[in-house]
């Protein structure tokens, strides 16, 4: 018999199932997946054993000389792994590459060939050290290296195997970020290896020339000497042509990447910033001139004095392998650890709560109307480009096309003219528009290889799970786990035979057949999974999570950290939860504000914060106001309602657009009370333009225009008297707190709107959740405030007599939404502030107007 | 209590700048949305409307800047004079069967510069004066503009001299206005000298027609009333109201603001000041009727009936410098940095009529306490005095306010020493304007 939830299912597809849906349930893609386990009262408990205490990325190398090996871990600190066996998991990680990666002679071909592999991305689970990782394979060129290759790794660690595997696309996207950093790194550097290397062969073969000639004149044309040494040049030409050959082949890669648009813009900006880089440590003029004319007789020129070398190369296990930094050009390096950096920070804490915060952006990314009133400046949707190129930023972007005619950066890039005929017929085939974080293999001329190789990275069954919704995955997932596991033993196997024995492999094999379960190739998530909004949004990269496990274990410093740097948006619940309620049992108000303080500077891997006066001053004009910030100023905010019964008069005053100006003698004082009304300023603007914390000057009607909120010195010289001056001659425009007789002078109100917003006998403890709880009322406000400008019946006559009527449905309207006649001059201003925003745009140029009221004032005291 | 009408309003003059005080309730003030325009780099003397839209500003730093009263956009700024701007007016003619507008400013450097304000091209300049030219006047129906200052200058629109009249007096002329049958009246100094333009085909010639002798002072303001009546104010108070046709006095008033003598030093020690404060800075006129800035305080006269409609003594704290008539209500700006509107009211004065000794009274009263001056005599029409309330003050410039110019409902525009303009408008007119460009915008882009 069919269940009626059944009937449902199945009638969903239909226009049936469409006519009905729910008003109040959010859209699909706004939704958060309900905790798994709902008998289990904490969510945050430790759920599996992990062996380390945090999420981590780890770098592994499968060496040819020892075979797996961990080289870094993110954050680089050992008690972030704790007793977690990295040696094994790197086994494990590098064991599972399915990378078609296969340089060498391909048949027909008498050259060695590069293979500008795509990077492969798994998800690998270990229930016995309670990881899961994702996992990135790539691949590094290195002359020295058996085949040119240098497979390394990159993996990311949770012991939570949901937040890998929902976060996988993010994940990928982000990891593909880091992964292109490095490998165009270390194409540069490759190219330079080759560089040298050829000049080291032509020099070699010259000096074998002059010796073969001398061998000629001296013993005659056919002595065994002469042969020799004949065979020998021959040797030396061979290797100076496959050398040029794959300085060819490295050097025209650019190109094929020039149908993404977004990749080539990164390469361009990456080949200005690394040219401008050169010119200042190295002899780069001299360089370039070296690459242009390849000539012996440039030779001299060149800072690099070329090397006799041997005809034969050096053992394999005689050599020293590079490492990974001096594989990659160390500026792009650099790149790659620093976004590395920022994934390990942006997939900080709970799979719930990056979910959350995801939610947030997603969210915050659709009200762009009004998101600017009370919002923080999201800066990671600005900076994080910035931040990545800030050297390149102010340097002229250099064009792709010019790469075929100049030489820019002179390593890699010089013989680009050669792009065209370089192709192989692999290029063709990855014709279908290719991103940059797209995984396509080269299957066709390696079809074979990959196959014999045990990769399955072109896996067509797998694929087939593409276009799964999370949901259903479970079914499928076993399913395709048994196809993988038979790979996945074969090639730890296979691996092995090449590589040095880890012990534990041995113990545990039946273990390697259990987790292989967990491998799940990419191309199971391959674009279609049902959360593309969501992926575009989580791209944020300075989103500092931390995981609240670690919360409650971890010291009060870092939870601080966490909490302020976190960015999302304020209502989120879950915040609100992590940040004040797990804190305040454990600490005192007062210690947990010396931490905040103490901790914020020191912790804080945001400079502009750290530049804040510890003490009161909120910020510092200029630098970007973050959330912390604001955050902070809750508790100044908290203790203002606590100790002023006017606050609510003040608040209103800041809500409504009327300046406020805090007049005192102390700057302290003055500075702390502007920093507790920081937040209540609508349109506040990213640098908290709006506001003038400390001001000795008498100010002028141009500065009531650009400021809402001043602090005023008090001061009894000449100039202390013609501030007071201009404070009586713009009276009615301003609203006056005086810190030292603690009054405020402002127009009366008496409302219920904000006595819920600043009740002095708040129940509010901490001043970040007060924060929050602000947040929420001044979002509440701004949906109003939204609705009330776009609504056309209260603003638009319905016909050409009706503008009497406008006007009394606008006050009606503004009835309805139960304001009073005070409250109503709050939602008009904002309303007035979102038309000039919606208008103008977040440009804040031109010259804006200021509206005022002609209301009298009273004289509050405390 | 008769007493009170005129004591009191006395009484009330020596405390009136407190009276005056009309708080922060303005329910009849509109002007609630200011924007202040920046770009002058020294007092800003003059606004000239150029159309419903654009204005000109000039001011002591020789620049000329041309502005969107809507936006408050700057739009051109015109360069070229070196020193200060001592008279700028707008001048429409037809070319082409389409009106322009061009803009005539005079300089300091005894230069004369014709403006293009759609181009913001100096379309002609005239360097070669012999001295600087205090006014402009146009002409528009003789397609001609006249310059004045220590010569009379005729020019036409393309700036081409048409004819030219130097004066041997050293005050040359202040201030002209045009007068039917092509004839102009023009001040100079205590004189109003009428002169006449002879049209004989493209030839014009100016003549001297006649000298009107009969201000004791220099003249500090001549308007034209309506076409039969201009009037002329002096540094003393002097009011006079002529015929515009046969230049006769029509009505001749002495305006004296004075306190009532008490205390023989301090009227000695006060006598230079009540000098300027009588003097009539400025003048308006609907047509009907004049108002005359008289020291800082407002003097309304009805031409008509020859007689005064109301007054306030002390209106600003300071000179009053410019004034504008609309109907009932008058605006008036000062040295002390703001702007007042006022309403004329009828006074609350039920006994009035009844009141048969007070004109007596009032004479008796009033010439012992106020006028020891000769001839002249401020006898108000008590019927017909109304009061001079004040409704409003925008409060913004940090100098004094030199002028203003309105643009009816797009607002009001200041300038000030303070080196700004602001422009102040309807709040609510424009919260209004500005919802329905939002609602375009989204018909443009189809929603958000």
């Amino acid at each position: 018999m069919i269940g009626s939830p059944d009937v449902v299912a199945f009638t969903k597809e239909d226009d049936f199932g469409d006519s009905f849906s729910d008003p109040f349930s959010l859209p699909e893609e706004f939704s958060v997946p309900l905790f798994a386990h709902a008998a289990n009262a904490n969510p945050w408990t430790k759920t599996s054993y992990a062996k380390f205490s945090k999420d981590f990325i780890l770098i592994s190398e499968f060496s040819e000389q020892v075979g797996p090996q961990p080289l870094l871990t993110i954050p680089n600190d050992p008690k972030v792994c704790g007793t977690f066996d990295l040696n094994y998991f790197s086994l494990r990680i590098m064991s599972v590459d399915y990378q078609a990666s296969f340089v060498g002679h391909p048949p027909g071909s008498n050259y060695p060939r590069l293979n500008f592999v795509e990077d492969s991305k798994v998800v690998l689970g270990d229930s016995k050290e309670g990881a899961f990782a994702y996992v990135h394979h790539l691949t590094l060129y290195d002359l020295e290296a058996r085949g040119f290759v240098r497979p390394f790794c990159m993996a990311y660690i949770s012991a939570d195997e949901r937040k890998i595997m929902h976060q996988f696309q993010e994940l990928s996207s982000e990891f593909s970020k880091a992964s292109e950093f490095l490998k165009s790194g270390n194409r540069k550097a490759f190219a330079n290896e080759l560089e040298k290397k050829l000049k080291d062969l032509e020099y070699t073969r010259s000096v074998l020339h002059k010796e073969a000639e001398l061998q000629k004149m001296n013993n005659g044309c056919y002595s065994t000497q002469a042969i020799e040494k004949a065979n020998e040049l021959a040797n030396m030409e061979k290797s100076i042509y496959e050398h040029k050959d794959l300085l060819r082949q490295i050097t025209s890669y650019p190109s094929r990447k020039k149908k993404d648009v977004h990749f080539v813009q990164r390469e361009t900006e990456k080949l200005a910033d690394t040219s401008v880089l050169d010119d200042t440590p190295n002899s780069n003029p001299s360089e370039i001139a070296d690459k242009t004319v390849e000539t012996e007789n440039d030779i001299r020129k060149s800072s690099y004095t070329p090397q006799l070398i041997k005809g034969k190369s050096a053992k394999c296990f005689d050599k020293r392998l590079k490492t990974m930094e001096e594989l990659c050009d160390a500026s792009f390096f650099h790149q790659t650890l620093e976004q590395l950096n920022i994934i390990e920070k942006s997939f900080r804490g709970d799979l719930c709560f990056i979910y959350t915060s995801q939610i947030d952006r997603a969210l915050v990314g659709k009200q762009k109307v009004t998101s600017f009133l009370f919002e923080a400046e999201r800066e990671w949707e600005n900076e994080v480009p910035l931040k990545n190129f800030s050297i390149s930023s102010n340097n002229p972007t250099v064009p792709i096309l010019n790469l075929t005619g100049e030489p820019l950066s002179l390593e890699s890039y010089t013989s680009c003219i050669d792009i065209d005929h370089m192709k192989p017929g692999v290029e063709s085939i990855e014709g279908p528009p290719e991103s940059s974080l797209s995984d396509i293999t080269q299957e066709t001329s390696e079809a074979a290889d990959t196959e014999t190789k045990g990769s399955f990275s072109s896996d067509k069954s797998i694929e087939a799970f593409g276009g799964v919704s999370p949901s259903s995955l479970q079914a499928n997932y076993f399913d395709g786990l048994e196809r993988k596991s038979k790979v996945s033993i074969a090639s730890p196997s296979e691996s092995a035979s090449s590589s040095v024995a880890v012990p534990q492999r041995m113990t545990d094999g039946n273990l390697v057949l259990m987790d292989a379960a967990c491998c799940i190739g990419q191309e199971g998530f391959v674009f279609e999974e049902p959360l593309p909004e969501l992926a575009q949004e989580c791209c944020g990269d300075t989103v500092v999570n931390r995981e609240p496990l670690s919360l409650l274990q971890g010291d009060p410093a870092l939870q601080m950290d966490y909490i302020l740097e976190e960015s999302a948006l304020a209502e989120s619940p879950n915040m609100g939860l992590t940040f004040s309620e797990l804190n305040t049992g454990v600490l005192s108000e007062e210690v947990a504000k010396i931490n905040i303080e103490d901790v914020s500077d020191s912790t804080s891997f945001m400079s502009a914060s750290t530049s804040s006066d510890r003490a009161v001053s909120p910020f510092t004009y200029g630098s970007a106001l973050t959330l912390k910030q604001k955050k902070k100023a809750g508790h100044n905010a908290l203790r203002f309602i606590r100790q002023y019964p006017f606050a609510q008069q003040a608040i209103f005053c800041l809500l409504s657009g009327r300046t406020l100006v805090i007049l005192g003698v102390d700057e302290g004082t003055v500075r702390k009370l502007v920093n507790a009304l920081l937040f209540f300023v609508p349109n506040l603007g990213k640098y908290g333009e709006t506001v003038q914390p400390w001001l000795s000057s008498p100010f002028q009607l141009i500065d009531l225009q650009r400021w809402k909120l001043i602090g005023l010195q008090r001061a009894a010289s000449p100039a202390g008297s013609s501030i007071l001056h201009s404070l009586n001659r713009y009276s009615r425009y301003i609203s006056i707190l005086d810190c030292d007789s603690k009054t405020l002078r402002c127009p009366p109100y008496k409302g219920t709107l904000i006595s819920r917003l600043a009740d002095h006998r708040t129940q509010i403890k901490r001043g970040s959740t007060y924060f929050l709880h602000v947040q929420g009322m001044l979002t509440q406000l701004t949906a109003r405030a939204f609705l009330y400008t776009f609504c056309h019946h209260i603003h638009l006559p319905m016909d050409i007599n009706d503008q009497g009527s406008v006007t009394s449905r606008r006050t009606n309207f503004l009835l309805q939404l139960g304001y009073t006649v005070e409250e109503s001059k709050i939602v008009q201003y904002l309303s007035e502030l979102i038309k000039q925003h919606y208008m103008q745009g977040s440009s804040k140029g031109g010259n804006q107007s200021f509206c005022f009221n002609y209301t009298t004032s009273y004289l509050y005291k405390i | 209590m008769l007493r009170w009408i005129l004591g009191g309003r006395e009484a009330q003059g020596t405390v009136e700048s407190a009276a005056l005080f009309i708080g922060e309730e303005q329910p009849k003030n509109c002007f609630t949305e200011m924007q202040v325009l920046k770009g002058h780099f020294d007092i800003v003397r003059f606004l000239v409307q150029i159309d419903d839209l654009r204005f000109a500003s000039a001011g002591d730093d020789g620049l000329v800047l041309i502005w969107n009263v809507e936006t408050g956009e700057c739009l051109f700024v015109l360069r070229g004079h070196t020193q200060q701007i001592t008279a700028m007016t707008s001048y429409t003619f037809i070319r082409g069967g389409t009106a322009h507008t061009a803009l005539i400013t005079a300089s300091s450097d005894r230069t004369l510069s014709l403006w293009d304000p759609d181009s913001g091209n100096r379309v002609q300049n005239i360097s070669d004066l012999q001295s600087s030219v205090k006014c402009l006047l146009v002409l528009a129906h003789l397609d001609v503009w006249l310059s004045g200052g220590n010569e009379l200058c005729v020019w036409n629109r393309d700036l081409e001299l048409r004819c030219k009249m130097v004066h041997h007096s050293d005050a040359g002329i202040s201030a002209m206005v045009e007068l039917p049958k092509n004839f102009i009246a023009a001040a100079m100094d205590k004189e109003i000298v009428i002169f006449k333009l002879n049209l004989s085909g493209s030839d014009i010639a100016v003549m001297a027609m006649r000298h009107l002798a009969d201000h004791q002072d220099t003249i500090r303001s001549l308007i034209h009333i309506n076409d039969r009546l201009f009037a002329s104010g002096s540094h003393i108070g002097e009011l006079i109201i002529w015929d515009s046709v046969d230049w006769t006095i029509q009505a001749y008033e002495h305006i004296l603001w004075e306190e009532p003598a008490r205390d023989s030093q301090s009227e000695f020690k006060l006598n230079h000041q009540k000098q300027i404060e009588r003097s009539i800075q400025h003048m308006s006129s609907d047509g009907e009727y004049i108002v005359a800035a008289v020291g800082s305080g407002l003097y309304v006269y009805n031409v008509l009936m020859k007689s005064v409609v109301a007054y306030r003594r002390t209106a600003h704290d300071s000179n009053i410098l410019h004034t504008m008539l609309q109907r009932d209500s008058l605006m008036s700006c000062s040295e002390d940095g703001s702007v007042r509107m006022w309403e004329l009211q009828d006074l609350p004065l039920p006994a009035e009529p009844a009141s048969s000794g007070f004109f007596g009274m009032f004479g008796t009263f009033g010439r012992s306490s106020k006028q020891t001056g000769p001839p002249a005599k401020k006898i108000p029409e008590v019927p017909g005095l109304r009061s001079l309330e004040l409704i409003g003050d925008l409060i913004g410039h940090s100098g004094a306010v030199q002028m203003f110019l309105s643009f009816k409902e797009k607002g009001l525009v200041t300038c000030s020493t303070d080196q700004l303009l602001i422009v102040w408008k309807d709040g609510e007119l424009q919260s209004q304007l500005r919802s329905l460009a939002v609602f375009q915008k989204l018909e443009e882009n189809q929603g958000l």
